[in-house]
């Protein structure tokens, strides 16, 4: 398998100025794109099989094709740069090193769906990297590749403008629908689907939204053929991922490698391996949302939608957190149950109090007061959570929860026992089970 | 005490404005620019940001109180935000967070008495292959010790 190819972040010093982008072919792939129709476009970035980069998967251009062809409302296209999932930190890679092969994603998508707008939504935290996008994004407009003056640049009759919106702290504007509220000026609020955004997004228009790498990927896929992107890595999921890995590792960090390569070789010979020679107990193999895998069961996974879906897990955002086998797993969960219990919007009631509920059992286990019950407690808490709720951060809230206590419950069984004299703080749940009744009903 | 946008703040809020077709978009980019120029958005500055966009203050209120970016007191000069999540707390970010609490002897969200430092534990800010790390107002610093830490937090004047 082809290791170096790069697609999102070649190796060519200073891409980020515009004068080294344009040097380097930058542009052409939207000359290209400019003279062909937009179906075509459509179906060339289908038939590639890419599919999105921010946690679904999801084919890129049938999502475009869900748009309507004819409509009188303005469309929008948004760029999902909020990237907020733990364990991944790989579009501010994009904003720093190749911010202009995703401005010309951008004007290449936008000519595809006939979006006139779009907007770039980019977490608050993100400082550096919105004054490193915002500064791409002028230069390319003084020098007509964004905008009016378009039409002379490129020779065609499409233009379209590119804004940041600057979000400002939360997770749940991750999610599609809530970034649009948050966009239109709302709490970030997720949206119950259908109706879905290419019907009803921004402001009740049209509206497509894809991941910051996803859309990066489209001018080499134009430039190059579909034929040979398809041809990368996995067959069923083709092309380059960024590899977010942390933990640990030797080497954490971001690594551009083709879909479809080991787990192990990715962990072992890309990040240089655990630290200490220590072993893996467990590995999250895409953002803290997904699924965890026993570090004892990792041999042949392949880092693909299929492969880790086989596995019983998913490929996410690709942020592979590794954890050596002295890991408290209790600790962790806690942890990410704490997140999700900060960052639940607080829309749903499933979500909101499952969330807390959650996390005040896993407190509990870590001050010792838990028993074997409270282990199925969580799981049906989670399971109570899961698809319930309006948008997946339900399901995100759920799936560590009941996957890891699943697959490691050997590891939880430690930390509970089987009697506890818990002190009385409630005055009910002391009675349950007594001889009293709870209520004094004279019939 | 009434709060009055300045003639340049006033006019940033305008040139993003036109990014959007609706002036409500503009409410997330106006309190960022109220939160920069009173350091904090008291009830003066929504009021004065539903007053310049010409939307309801309720408006305003919703989205100041959702966004944990937005302050409705005042903080440090130096606000330090530590990451405790995940990839940070494999890797330490728990020492961390009590080797700055000690140091500062402040809690979550507290500020010194002399208003030079206040403190946040923060959720993941997408620096995971770089853990630990703090961010100390917009600047990040990342693959920290707990010498580090101090080192950075006494070089804050």
């Amino acid at each position: 398998m082809e290791q170096n190819i790069k697609i999102v972040l070649p190796e060519i010093p200073n891409l980020h100025e515009l004068d080294v982008y344009i040097q380097n072919g930058g542009f052409n792939a939207a000359k290209k794109a400019f003279t062909q129709s937009p179906d075509d476009l459509i179906e060339q970035v289908k038939k590639s099989g890419l599919r999105g980069r921010g946690g679904a998967a999801f084919s890129a251009g049938l999502k475009w094709s869900f748009m309507p062809k004819t409509t009188d409302k303005p469309k929008y296209l948004a760029i999902n740069g909020d990237e907020s999932e733990p364990g991944s930190f790989k579009d501010r890679q994009i904003f720093e090193y190749n911010p202009h092969q995703l401005i010309e994603g951008i004007l290449i998508t936008c000519y595809a769906i006939g979006a006139k707008t779009a907007y770039i939504y980019i977490r608050g935290e993100y400082h550096k990297w919105i004054r490193l996008m915002q500064k791409a994004l002028d230069d390319a407009y003084s020098k007509g590749c964004i905008g009016e003056k378009m039409k002379d640049t490129f020779n065609t009759e499409f233009f379209c403008d590119i804004y940041i919106h600057k979000g400002a702290g939360a997770y749940i504007c991750g999610e599609e629908s809530s970034l649009m509220n948050s966009l239109e000026g709302h709490r970030g609020y997720p949206r119950v689907k259908p109706p879905f955004p290419a019907q009803r997004g921004l402001w009740g228009c049209p509206t497509t939204i894809n991941n910051v790498e996803t859309i990066t990927n489209v001018p080499k896929i134009i430039e190059n053929g579909w034929e040979w992107f398809s041809k990368i890595g996995a067959e069923k999921h083709p092309g380059t991922i960024l590899y977010g890995i942390s933990g640990h590792v030797n080497k954490p960090g971001v690594y551009e490698l083709p879909t479809g390569i080991l787990l192990t070789e990715l962990i072992y010979d890309i990040a240089g391996g655990v630290a200490g020679n220590k072993k893996i107990k467990c590995v999250i193999p895409g953002g803290s949302s997904m699924p965890p895998l026993r570090g004892d069961q990792l041999e042949g996974i392949r880092m693909d939608a299929e492969s880790l879906k086989a596995a019983g897990s998913a490929i996410g955002t690709a942020g592979v957190m590794v954890m050596d086998e002295d890991t408290d797993l209790l600790r962790v969960l806690a942890r990410i149950t704490k997140f999700y219990y900060h960052e639940s919007c607080g829309q749903c009631t499933p979500c909101r109090e499952g969330t807390g509920w959650m996390l005040k059992t896993l407190n509990r286990m870590i001050e010792g007061n838990a028993t074997s019950d409270d282990i199925d407690l969580l799981i049906e808490v989670a399971n109570n959570i899961e698809g319930n709720t309006v948008c997946a951060l339900g399901d995100a809230a759920a799936w560590p929860v009941k996957f890891m206590l699943d697959r490691f419950r050997d590891e939880f069984e430690k930390y509970v026992k089987t009697d506890v004299s818990l002190p009385v703080r409630n005055k009910v749940h002391a009675m349950r089970g007594t001889v009293v009744p709870l209520v004094d009903v004279k019939r | 005490m009434a709060f009055k946008f300045t003639e340049e703040n006033l006019q940033r809020i305008e040139n993003s404005k036109k990014k959007y077709p609706t002036n409500l978009a503009a409410v997330m980019d106006a309190c960022y620019i109220g939160q920069e120029q009173n350091g904090y958005i008291s009830n003066e500055v929504m009021a004065e940001i539903a007053e310049v966009l010409d939307i309801d203050k309720v408006n305003v209120l919703g989205v100041v109180t959702f966004y944990t970016m937005y302050f409705q007191k005042p903080m440090g000069k130096y606000h330090i935000q530590i990451c405790t999540n995940v990839s940070c707390m494999l890797r330490g970010g728990y020492e961390i967070w009590e080797t700055v609490k000690d140091k500062l002897g402040i809690e979550n969200m507290g500020v010194t008495e002399d208003s030079k430092f206040s403190l946040e534990e923060v959720e993941c800010m997408g620096a995971c292959g770089y853990a630990p790390m703090i961010a100390v107002n917009e600047d990040f610093y990342e693959n920290l010790t707990k010498e580090k830490v101090l080192e950075i937090i006494d070089s804050l004047k």
